[in-house]
């Protein structure tokens, strides 16, 4: 396979199945990012990836430790080796001095990245913004000075990065060796799936990686979805948003103009920036599990998934697509094409997650609630969507009866309430007990309201 | 010239932004024919080995050989102090803990050989916790004792008495780098071991003891680390044996780098405690008698957890004088990961619960805290419950009142209570806490440090010394220490890599006390050239350069290099009597930290923090900065948010960074402002400097108790206790409590089925 490193092309030959971009480099001699946690969770891996954006392109920092070998095949990757130029810093390396920003500097290089990104990130104004490094811990330095070298920096300079940056990014081709095929078809996808049907798929690896990674588990054969044009529509018409499941949270983000204001939200709470510029959403639903973010917000605004197979197309309510714990009606030989949100929006619709860590933690309880009035104050329609409390992301149904055809005032909340209590039995764990579950659920719903 | 004083970034910074700053992993690719290793870990908390057979792992493709006892020539223990840590334990004695190690020409086969080896087990019952350690008499050591006066008898005759319980969680040092060394044979047929530790002669006589070779055949390098925070002052010794024992046996180069999920699964952390304490205060809130008695969760062997309990007993008084006091201390033997330093070293256990106490006593009295704590400092001529006097005392009310006003206290309390009438689901606290810190190794020969300083022809200068360097700027205060002790600018310093063929017997680098030591041996060593080049500079021009002088002393033939040293005077201490003089000075500081808590969840987060911190003259201000900072946030994780669980098969529960959470991005303060104490310069400290490495960690105390503070507030403001760490969920149920009408157990602060005095 070919792919591009620091504007150099590299051919790597003999890939082993379970190595991991980052091995890779670190393989050729690129030591400067390393393996922190190989979990996506410390971004010490961080590289920048040239994607296409508008007319152009934009660097995009991925970690480095999620993406298998194959998954950079025809990309263009730079890594904190391939930034000073003539012996003299880049200015994101120049502000992380001056600012004291890396003590043990183990974390360093990947922050570099991820700043790096941001100082060129096209259309950018006004400082670069510190949450750009939201996927990058540090143990040393407690962030601020980081934080001060990120505010330090204006515009990006005039140079070969931003001159490259005018230019398209590379696309994701069909690519195929040692048991990692990446069709650009549906056709192919089908011919493939039927040929292999053990294969797994992937997309933005997120997920699959760590199983690579933390566990051991070696996967033969996997199908990448990341070529695929179906899968990286968004439509937005007056009745239905349509999103491709393949569209990482991101793109998402980037491409929906004018979403209600939860989306935001719900993405700032999703993962962080570096898992959010590889993770997709039709990832996260396939997985089904009960903890994951994109569920229960997408269950209160009563979304549909667009599953395709050779035999055609069909559209499964979400509140019906998940079995049971990791299990969906995804078929063999299924796969999910695209999510479709319905218009209008409930006019109160928020999004909760109560979690340790307040950024970039997996959900102790995550909660979505829609909410739709009629002018004298009566609920019309109520949506009581979980996280974390179940085997499978769930919808409170009793809850949202109890409150239908009412005022939306206290008594209603405390009818919510009662009902979910008497519904929700959540599991303790290391992230938190029964008990404290079910009093976020309950509690949400005041705070909601 | 003065060069110390000068906020300089840190000497590697830029080859840490430009990936050009090398670590032990990073040297792999310059070794053909290297080895990876894979361990062999066994699934009991404890257990009896039965039987074992490595011949299927050999069978594997690519696995070289499987490393058991009889492999060492030497003695296969890795044990520093008692030796009770065999390197392949018969009697496992903790979760996952290795019985042997496959190398293999590259992880993936050694990892896929590990799972081939056929062990067998017995399983044996297991103690998980510090309560069942008390029941089953299952201690490393102890009882420790320190007293003084009657605590008994002030207890009896004190007007309020404050009885309880409390439980802190440990922590997990999460240095980016985990555990790593390579090992080769060098070019004279011993064995050089790059290693990241924090005590390379440790490392070397623990390899040396391994393989049974004089010491002199062993090299120990710590190029730098990827961050050790106390978590490599030991713990880098069996994975550096494992590696040595490889390239002894293979005769090839070897590397054993720990994944995050294993260095989780097999390292030591800072040790959890369990403290039971009785106090007794007059109606003004003055303490007069306390009786504590503290339990460390020591793990499956000893470890440093004896000076580690030292240190807590020792910082049982934080700022406040005792005047009766008894406290005993015990170190549990548990089947967990064997605990180990961790910044603070049981200083921050000490210190946390005696601010519990003083918080409980002031809501039990009606006080302010910050009153209660005030008016318990320590005087001028005081000396503490070891018999120490408290050198620069005054230096408490000091930095407590200069604190006060550059932080707006006193507006700010009244700006909390209006916010807190305000809203009914949301309250904010604000708290001021002290810390004095001991400073010195308290075992006491321990306090030396060494350095080699060679001087070249062109005036250029390479500096040795016995320190190395984990990200906290030691060897940027070195290289301005020996610039301005050499008169010669800061390029012209070249701090080198530490080695124990440089300067041989050192002391690990802890104990905040790496500039003390290090520099002062360095300033020696700087001395003796200075005053060898002032003969014959006396011969030269005036202006003559550094560079004209040492050639014209090389040709008269004078040496251009020295050896220095130095030993912290005035300094004992009898374990035995648990008096002394264990620490040459203290460190001193103090924070303001404001806190807001949400009613319905117990989320929280740092609305603002003011720090005032003594670092006497500071050699190095960026750095110092980036001390009091990143020990702050590391203090404000192991106290609000880091948790470290285990199962009731004493698994690890959060044994990998997406269950095991650090500070982030939104652990940061919105609002931070540090500053040091002036003029405070430290006379007999190298350039008048003072410690720093650990003493900031203990002012997020105050995040403590400012979240106690706004619980206090959902309620009537009386008494709220809770655990430690204040994750949301404590925070939560210490809310409910507090609504309910105060506390009324102080143990059973979360309802976490997964125990949390595991």
């Amino acid at each position: 396979m070919e792919f591009l490193v620091n504007g150099r092309t590299v051919i790597a030959e003999r890939i082993a199945a379970h190595e991991t971009l980052l091995d890779y480099l670190r393989g050729q001699g690129l030591t400067g990012a390393k393996e922190g946690c190989a979990e996506g969770e410390c971004g010490a891996c961080t590289v920048a990836m040239v994607k296409p954006c508008g007319e152009g392109s934009a660097f995009v920092p991925v970690n480095s430790c999620l993406m298998l070998l194959g998954m950079a095949a025809g990309q263009e990757i730079y890594t904190v080796e391939g930034l000073a130029r003539g012996g003299k810093l880049a200015p994101v390396q120049q502000a992380m001095v001056d600012h004291g920003g890396s003590q043990c500097g183990y974390c360093t290089p990947g922050f570099v990245m991820s700043l790096f990104a941001e100082h060129y990130r096209p259309g950018r104004t006004g400082p670069c913004d510190p949450h750009a490094m939201g996927g990058n811990l540090c143990r040393c330095t407690g962030y601020r000075p980081i934080r001060d070298a990120a505010l330090s920096l204006g515009a990006a300079p005039e140079d070969e990065f931003s001159a490259r940056l005018r230019r398209p990014g590379p696309a994701v081709d069909a690519f195929e060796q040692n048991g990692f095929a990446r069709p650009a078809t549906m056709g192919a996808l089908f011919d493939l799936m039927a040929e292999h049907p053990e294969a797994r798929f992937t997309a933005g690896g997120t997920d699959l990686v760590v199983e690579n990674n933390l566990r051991g588990k070696r996967f033969e054969r996997l199908i990448s979805l990341e070529a695929l044009a179906e899968l990286r529509v968004f439509r937005e018409t007056d009745d239905a948003v349509e999103i491709g499941a393949g569209l990482t949270l991101s793109e998402i983000e980037a491409t929906w103009a004018g979403s209600p204001a939860v989306i935001g939200e719900w993405l700032a709470l999703f993962a962080s920036p570096l898992i959010r510029n590889r993770a997709t959403l039709g990832g996260n639903l396939a997985t089904a599990s009960p903890i994951g973010d994109a569920a229960p917000l997408l269950l209160a605004m009563d979304a549909s998934m667009r599953l395709a197979s050779r035999s055609g197309e069909r559209l499964v309510p979400l509140d019906e697509f998940f079995l049971g714990y990791r299990k969906t009606v995804l078929g063999a030989g299924e796969v999910i094409v695209s999510i479709v949100v319905p218009k209008p929006f409930a006019e109160r619709l928020r999004f909760y997650k109560v979690a340790k860590r307040r950024m970039d933690d997996i959900s102790t309880v995550a909660a979505a609630f829609a909410l739709r009035l009629d002018a004298s104050g009566v609920v019309k329609a109520a949506r009581f969507a979980f996280g974390g409390v179940a085997a499978t992301p769930v919808r409170v149904a009793k809850a949202e009866a109890a409150v239908t055809g009412r005022r939306w005032n206290d008594d209603a909340v405390v009818a919510a309430q009662t009902a979910i209590m008497e519904t929700l039995r959540p599991l303790s764990d290391h992230r938190g007990s029964a008990a404290y579950r079910l009093a976020m659920a309950r509690n949400l719903v005041e705070k909601f309201a | 010239m003065k060069i110390t004083g000068k906020a300089i970034p840190h000497e590697s910074a830029e080859g840490h932004v430009s990936g050009r700053a090398l670590y032990t992993d990073d040297l792999v690719g310059r070794f053909p024919g290297l080895l990876h290793a894979w361990p062999v870990m066994a699934p009991h908390a404890h257990a009896l080995l039965i039987r074992m057979d490595v011949g299927p792992a050999l069978e594997q493709p690519g696995v070289v050989t499987v490393l058991t006892e009889s492999d060492a020539p030497g003695e296969a223990n890795s044990g520093a102090n008692r030796h009770d840590e065999p390197l392949f334990p018969t009697e496992v004695l903790h979760h996952m803990q290795p019985v042997a190690w496959v190398l293999g020409e590259t992880l993936e086969a050694a990892r896929l050989g590990a799972g081939c080896v056929l062990a067998q087990y017995e399983a044996l019952p297991a103690v998980l916790t510090i309560p069942q350690a008390i029941e089953t008499r299952s201690f490393h050591s102890g009882p420790f004792r320190m007293e003084r006066g009657d605590a008994a008898a002030a207890l009896a005759s004190s007007a309020v008495r404050i009885e309880g319980e409390l439980f802190l969680g440990g922590q997990e040092h999460f240095y980016l780098e985990t555990q790593c060394a390579t090992t080769w044979l060098d070019e004279t047929g011993g064995v050089h071991a790059a290693s990241s530790t924090q005590h390379p002669s440790e490392t070397q006589e623990v390899i040396a003891r391994v393989l049974a070779l004089p010491r002199h055949q062993v090299t120990v390098e710590c190029l730098r680390m990827g961050g050790a925070f106390g978590g490599k002052e030991v713990q880098a010794n069996p994975y550096a044996a494992i590696a040595a024992m490889g390239t002894w046996e293979t005769r090839r180069p070897v590397c054993v780098r720990l994944p995050r999920v294993l260095d989780m699964a097999l390292t030591g952390k800072r040790h959890p405690f369990l403290a039971r304490f009785s106090a007794g205060f007059d109606r003004d809130g003055r303490i007069e008698a306390l009786r504590l008695e503290l339990y460390s969760d020591g793990g499956w062997s000893l470890d440093l957890s004896e000076p580690i309990m030292w240190r807590a007993m020792f910082h049982c008084d934080n700022c406040y004088y005792l005047p009766n006091v008894e406290v005993t201390g015990w170190i549990a033997k548990t089947h967990k990961t064997s605990q180990t330093a961790f910044r603070g070293f049981g200083g921050p256990q000490g210190m946390v619960v005696i601010e519990d106490i003083l918080d409980r006593a002031a809501r039990t009295l009606g006080l302010k805290p910050e009153v209660i704590r005030e008016r318990n400092f320590y005087r001028e001529g005081q000396t503490t419950h070891y018999g120490q006097p408290v050198k620069d005392a005054a230096r408490i009310p000091r930095i407590w009142e200069e604190l006060q006003v550059s932080s707006d206290f006193a507006m700010r309390r009244a700006e909390v209570a209006r916010f807190n009438a305000e809203h009914r689901h949301a309250k904010r606290g604000l708290a001021i806490t002290p810390v004095k810190f001991g400073i010195s190794f308290t075992a006491t020969f321990f306090n030396q440090g060494g350095a080699l300083v060679l001087v070249y022809r062109d005036g250029s200068v390479q500096v040795n010394h016995g320190g190395t360097e984990m990200g906290q700027g030691l060897h940027t205060k070195i290289g301005q220490i020996a610039a301005e002790s050499l008169g010669v600018p800061l390029e012209s310093i070249r701090v080198m890599t530490t080695r124990t063929d440089k300067v041989p017997n050192t002391s690990a680098t802890a104990a905040s006390s790496g500039t003390d030591l290090n520099g002062a041996a360095v300033v020696d060593a700087c001395r003796q050239i200075r005053e060898r080049l002032a003969l014959v500079k006396a011969d030269l021009a005036e202006d003559a350069t550094f560079r004209e002088v040492v050639e014209a002393a090389y040709r008269k033939r004078i040496a251009l290099f020295a050896q220095g040293y130095y030993r912290t005077p005035e300094i004992h201490y009898d374990p035995k009597t648990g008096q002394g003089r264990p620490f040459y000075y203290y460190a001193y500081g103090a924070a303001v930290t404001e806190v807001e808590v949400d009613g319905f969840t117990g989320d929280h987060r740092v609305l603002r923090v003011d720090i005032l911190q003594d670092v006497g003259d500071s050699v190095s201000p960026m750095m110092d900065r980036g001390q009091v900072e990143g020990g702050y946030v590391q203090g404000l994780g192991w106290l609000t948010l880091e948790e470290l669980l285990w199962d009731e098969k004493g698994r690890l529960a959060t044994s990998g960074a997406s269950t095991y959470k650090l500070p982030s991005w939104a652990e940061l303060p919105e609002d931070f402002r540090v500053a040091f104490l002036e003029s405070a310069g430290e006379p007999g400290v190298v350039m008048g400097s003072k410690a720093v490495g650990e003493p900031p960690l203990m002012l997020a105390i105050s995040a403590r108790e400012a979240l106690r503070d706004a619980v206090a507030a959902f309620g009537n403001g009386g008494l709220v206790t809770f655990d430690s760490p204040a994750t949301p969920e404590r925070v939560y149920w210490a809310i409910e409590r507090s609504r309910e009408g105060g506390a009324r157990d102080t143990t059973t602060a979360a309802g976490h089925a997964v125990s949390h005095t595991a």
